[in-house]
């Protein structure tokens, strides 16, 4: 197979390796090295995609991160990624690649009818086209859109790749490995700084890779191969070729994005696909260069119109020719480098220079060559549909504003120079201001904002010379005030040819007549008369005209079409660039993929898993687990064929009837030590703690200052300056920086510490009325009867050898103990209680038991402590002291929570008993009242009351207490079910509490 | 992401501090009778300044201190630092 395309004698590929990959299903080859770009170009094949609204034919535009054109879909190991720019992405065998935004194919689009509906895709025509009438949006506007839009279909499959973080820190980031980052990383390492070089091409030497310079009596290409074996060989240095930094967040925080195994078949074993580097800097040196400005002038979209530095790159990296009957269309010198490489190889170009008469070592270079040149010239407009067939070309005026002796002339491809844009988006994003040079006509970097400079062309300094002595002066200045070495590099002579001025003129008049559309952004089809008509409809601001237009908000963020669409609304408004400002640029610089910003948090590592130390056992024993938070907790234990209502019901059952054990490891624990801490306590919690004895546990309910609930459990007096606190699972972490936040800001004085103690014990809870007989067998050496223990009591004892303590306390509202061990003993003491419960009818429950249980003695909850509820609300009005103060007291007397008709938990039982209350449900008086219907309040928890084997829920209702006895509805229009009930008293199971004190 | 200094563990990551509000409010004391007004103002009234702006964070996946930082809210630069009980400038 040939390329027709492809030069014999230049270029960096390895002609050894050839590599065959397929675009939209049929097959080509390349070089190992090549991009698809440069391996489909070599190909003679230019046509890649469509373009966003009206689906023109799109080819290549640039050769790196500015392509707003070639946005390919990858198939890749049986992955799809969507999103590849084709100038990035490296070939490799079997590649498969497709066009996106085009259907049925590339060549014959369907969408392209939009091209010839352009009345309907004005600026803004979001906002217009598609407004009525109102019932055609889902049927024809939006599956149109959604047809049309997107740049390819992202999987919906699991991605099996593997994305990795890694958090560096470096005395100095440089971003970009051209002549400007070598410099100043050489200078910079020499000098002893911990250097991070980030390159986001697979080759470094940036621009030296394709100019024909002299650096220290050697070739561009040479020195930067000389400089980069020699950093790769420091220990202070980190050389990362296909790395992006993408984005400068405060504090020099950077992140980058590295491609380690997107140009091979496959992610290699022990290798992730991507790495997302966060790299915190103390220096940031942003050598990210700079992108060649388009020239506007008609059908400039067509497929073969390309940047002319482009051109150049694909012949001496790729040794490919985008063109053999090039026109080159040129307002610098830029455009003649391009000429003269084109010659060199064997190729006829002709320039067209706007300029008149210009002169520089580069243009007598071209004409000595013999190139034909024609001085204040421009392409009119390109002709041909797939691909540039000829261009109408003309004489411009001297005022710029007429066209003369239009003719057309045969090309093959056309390749503008509208000077050069310094990629400032990093400084920008970094908060630098930046400013707009007139020399340039673009924006550099003002004064720093971070610690962050820029240098080389993405500073504005276009020559060599002065790019090399600024780059290594700044290296080593940067690095002297870190290392405060004075190790100094000699600088290289930097041989050059001299340029001349560049021409401010940009975009070329329309002949009279014609009309042809003159883009601006190449990825949203933005025109010149877009911009137009959004300033005729009164859009001022950039800002607007941006959103407005879609001007530069496509993937490529602008790169090319930004500073153009700046000159034209300042062209328009009689305004220099400035006064019109630019809009802020953001990261990410280029397309992230979501896989590497998730990194390794997916799936089960999306969180850390708690496990108590009885985990094993609940496996082994046909636990079904629930997420209670981070920990894992067993919702039920299966037997035989069981549901979980019924598990659940024979589990609760057995712990009203015999006994039961519950793991309660997952409930937060935090020692409270010190000489104040009961004084502490008594602040912390509303009811009162200072005369709570040693060995002796005691209810507490603590608030926010705001009065609402924040947490409740039992504290225990341990010794006499030592209380071991309980906290529910969720609120662990929040009651720690709660109390931690008192002491240290608030009450500093108290004499207190406190340490979450949650992963030293392992808790069981033993509940049932025969928990006591099975207690007295576990601890035969202690006297556990109800005078030894009593209820809300404290006691160390000895399990089996091992230290104990044992705490009468109970959610469940039977006689009910819980046993704490240090952790690794904890699947000991578990198998004990089985095992010498055995006799007594034991049975593990998990947390929907639990439920159950606490739900019918209408003990609080989560689900009542929802962040809304005051004590009294929750009928905990008995543990707020009247006597003292505490956190959150003040609020309690604010008037809305002093209204008699506060909503207040009671207790709902279905009149039918057999109808469970989906949890949520409002309680109404009337339900066929006219909506809205006033509510009354809400269900909180709905259970199988297994006391008296019907259904029973809590409920929060206004004026809850004296509801009780009433015959109201509860509706749960989510569940489309009204269920008649009846309220009660939210105790429905042994109100007086004679069974805990049993 | 910011860079915090903590008194205590010296320069660390964002991601190991929680923020905790404004550091200038003062709870009224234990027991003291106080207006409703007032009490509002502690619980619920914060100033939003743009600029400068004395703050808590936790330094809570580190020493578990409570700590002040003097920031700026629009430009996130962080001035100074301060130990719970060091007294701010
Ligand atoms: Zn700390």
């Amino acid at each position: 197979m040939s390329q027709d395309f492809r030069l014999d004698n230049i270029g960096m590929v390895n002609r050894n390796k050839k590599i065959s990959f397929t675009f939209n299903g049929k097959k080509y080859f390349g070089y190992e090295g090549d991009t698809i770009a440069s391996a489909l170009i070599a190909n003679g094949v230019h046509l890649v995609g469509r373009s966003f609204k009206y689906h023109r034919p799109r080819g290549f535009f640039g050769v790196g991160v500015d392509e707003p054109y070639a946005i390919l879909q990858l198939e890749r190991n049986n992955e799809r990624d969507p999103n590849i720019r084709a100038t990035e992405q490296e070939i490799f065998e079997g590649l498969e690649v497709k066009s996106v935004n085009c259907w049925p194919s590339v060549n014959f689009d369907i969408g392209a009818i939009n091209n010839f509906l352009k009345m309907f895709f004005p600026a803004g025509f979001y906002y217009k086209t598609f407004m009525w009438p109102p019932s055609f949006w889902y049927k024809i506007y939006e599956p149109f859109i959604r047809m049309a839009a997107g740049f390819g279909e992202a999987s919906i499959k699991h991605d099996k790749e593997r994305y990795e973080h890694k958090y560096e820190y470096c005395d100095l980031l440089i971003t970009g490995s051209g002549p400007s980052g070598l410099a100043s990383a050489y200078a910079a390492a020499k000098n002893g700084a911990r250097v991070i070089l980030a390159e986001d091409k697979p080759r470094y030497g940036g621009s030296l890779l394709t100019s024909d310079v002299n650096i220290g009596n050697q070739t561009g290409i040479e020195w930067s191969e000389k400089i980069i074996t020699e950093l790769k060989s420091m220990s202070n240095v980190i050389v990362k070729n296909r790395s992006q930094v993408f984005g400068y967040y405060d504090h020099n925080m950077l992140v980058m994005s590295e491609r380690i195994s997107d140009h091979l078949p496959k992610t290699q074993k022990y290798l992730p696909k991507q790495r997302l580097w966060y790299i915190r800097a103390k220096e940031v040196l942003i050598s990210s260069g700079s992108i060649e400005r388009p020239l506007v002038f008609g059908n400039n979209d067509t497929p073969g119109v390309m940047l002319s530095s482009a051109a150049k790159e694909y012949m001496k990296v790729y040794g490919v020719l985008v063109g053999k009957k090039p026109l080159i269309f040129t307002n610098n010198d830029s455009g003649y480098e391009t000429a003269i490489e084109f010659k060199k190889n064997g190729v006829n170009p002709l320039i067209l220079d706007t300029r008149k008469e210009p002169s520089s070592d580069i243009i007598s270079e071209a004409k000595n060559l013999g190139i034909e040149i024609k001085f204040s010239y421009v392409v009119v407009a390109a002709k041909g549909y797939k691909k540039v067939k000829s261009a109408d070309i003309a004489k411009i005026s001297d005022n710029k504003k007429d066209l003369s002796n239009i003719e057309n002339i045969e090309c093959d491809c056309i390749c503008v120079s509208g000077f050069w844009t310094p990629s400032i988006h990093l400084a920008s994003q970094s908060g630098n201001k930046s400013e707009f040079n007139e020399k340039i006509d673009a924006f550099i970097p003002k004064k720093s904002k971070q610690k962050e400079n820029t240098i080389g062309s993405a500073n504005g300094k276009f020559t060599l010379e002065e790019t090399i002595n600024e780059a290594f002066d700044k290296g080593y200045e940067v690095s002297n005030k870190i290392t405060e070495n004075n190790n100094k590099v000699s600088i290289p002579t930097v041989v050059e040819k001299k340029s001349t001025e560049h021409d401010k003129f940009w975009c070329v008049p329309l002949p009279k007549g014609k009309s042809y559309k003159r883009f601006l952004d190449f990825q949203n089809d933005v025109a010149v008369t877009d911009i137009e008509l959004a300033l005729r409809e009164g859009f001022r601001s950039i800002e607007h005209v941006k959103r407005y237009t879609t001007l530069g908000m496509a993937t490529d963020q602008g790169k090319t079409s930004n500073l153009n669409g700046l000159q034209l609304v300042s062209d328009i408004e009689n305004k220099v660039v400035p006064q019109v400002g630019h809009t802020t640029f953001r990261p990410p610089y280029t397309p992230v993929s979501i896989g590497a910003i998730v990194g390794r948090e997916v799936g089960k590592h999306s969180k850390p898993t708690r496990k108590s130390p009885m985990h094993e056992w609940h496996e082994k024993n046909n636990a079904i687990f629930v997420d209670a938070g981070v920990w894992l907790r067993p919702r039920y234990y299966k037997q035989g064929n069981e549901t979980l209502f019924e598990a659940s019901k024979r589990e609760a059952k057995n712990v009203r009837k015999n006994v039961g054990v519950c793991d309660v490891t997952t409930l937060g624990k935090i020692d409270v030590k010190g000489p104040d801490a009961a004084e502490f306590l008594n602040r912390v919690y509303t009811n009162a703690w200072l005369k709570l004895p040693v060995g002796k546990a005691r209810y507490g309910v603590m608030l926010r200052e705001d009065g609402i609930v924040m947490d409740d459990g039992t504290t225990t007096r341990i010794s006499e300056n030592h209380y071991h606190m309980t906290t529910t699972t969720a609120q662990a972490a929040n009651v720690l920086s709660h109390l931690e936040y008192y002491l240290q800001l608030v009450w500093p004085e108290l004499n207190v510490n406190v340490v979450s103690t949650t992963e030293q014990w392992a808790g069981a809870a033993i509940a049932g009325p025969n928990s006591r007989a099975l207690l007295m067998k576990l601890f035969p050496n202690t006297d556990v009867s109800n005078e030894g223990l009593p209820f809300m009591g404290y006691k160390e004892a000895d399990l089996f050898g091992f230290p104990a303590k044992i705490y009468r306390i109970s959610f469940s509202g039977e006689l009910a103990y819980e046993v704490n061990v240090e952790s690794d003993y904890g699947n000991f003491m578990w198998e004990k209680i089985i095992e010498v419960g055995k006799e007594f009818q034991i049975q593990p429950y998990g947390t929907e038991a639990l439920s159950t249980l606490r739900i019918e003695m209408g003990h609080v909850a989560g689900s009542e402590l929802d962040g809304r509820t005051i004590p009294h609300d929750a009928s905990l009005e008995g543990l707020v002291s009247k006597k003292k103060d505490f956190i959150g007291k003040r609020s309690l007397s604010r008037s809305a929570f002093i209204k008699p008709d506060r909503e207040k938990i009671v207790g709902v039982v279905p009149l039918d008993k057999t109808t469970s209350i989906p949890e949520g449900s409002y309680i109404v008086k009337d339900p066929k009242a006219k909506l809205p219907n006033p509510k009354l309040g809400h269900v909180s928890a709905s259970c199988w009351s297994v006391e008296y084997d019907n259904p029973f829920s809590l409920a929060i209702i206004k004026d809850g207490k004296n509801m009780i006895g009433q015959k109201l509805f509860a509706m749960s229009p989510l569940k489309n079910k009204t269920i008649a009930v009846e309220i009660v008293s939210s105790h429905y199971v042994d109100p007086e509490g004679k069974r805990v004190r049993a | 992401m910011l860079y915090i200094f903590c008194p205590h563990c010296g320069l660390r990551s964002q991601n190991e501090f929680a923020y905790g509000g404004d550091a200038t409010v003062k709870r009224p004391e234990l027991n003291k009778e106080i207006s409703d007004q007032e009490w509002n103002n502690f619980v619920y009234l914060r100033k939003s300044p743009r600029g400068k702006h004395l703050e808590l964070w936790h330094h809570i996946s580190g020493c578990r201190q409570w700590i002040k930082v003097e920031r700026d809210t629009s430009t996130h630069e962080i001035f100074k630092t301060y130990k719970a009980d060091e007294l701010t400038e």
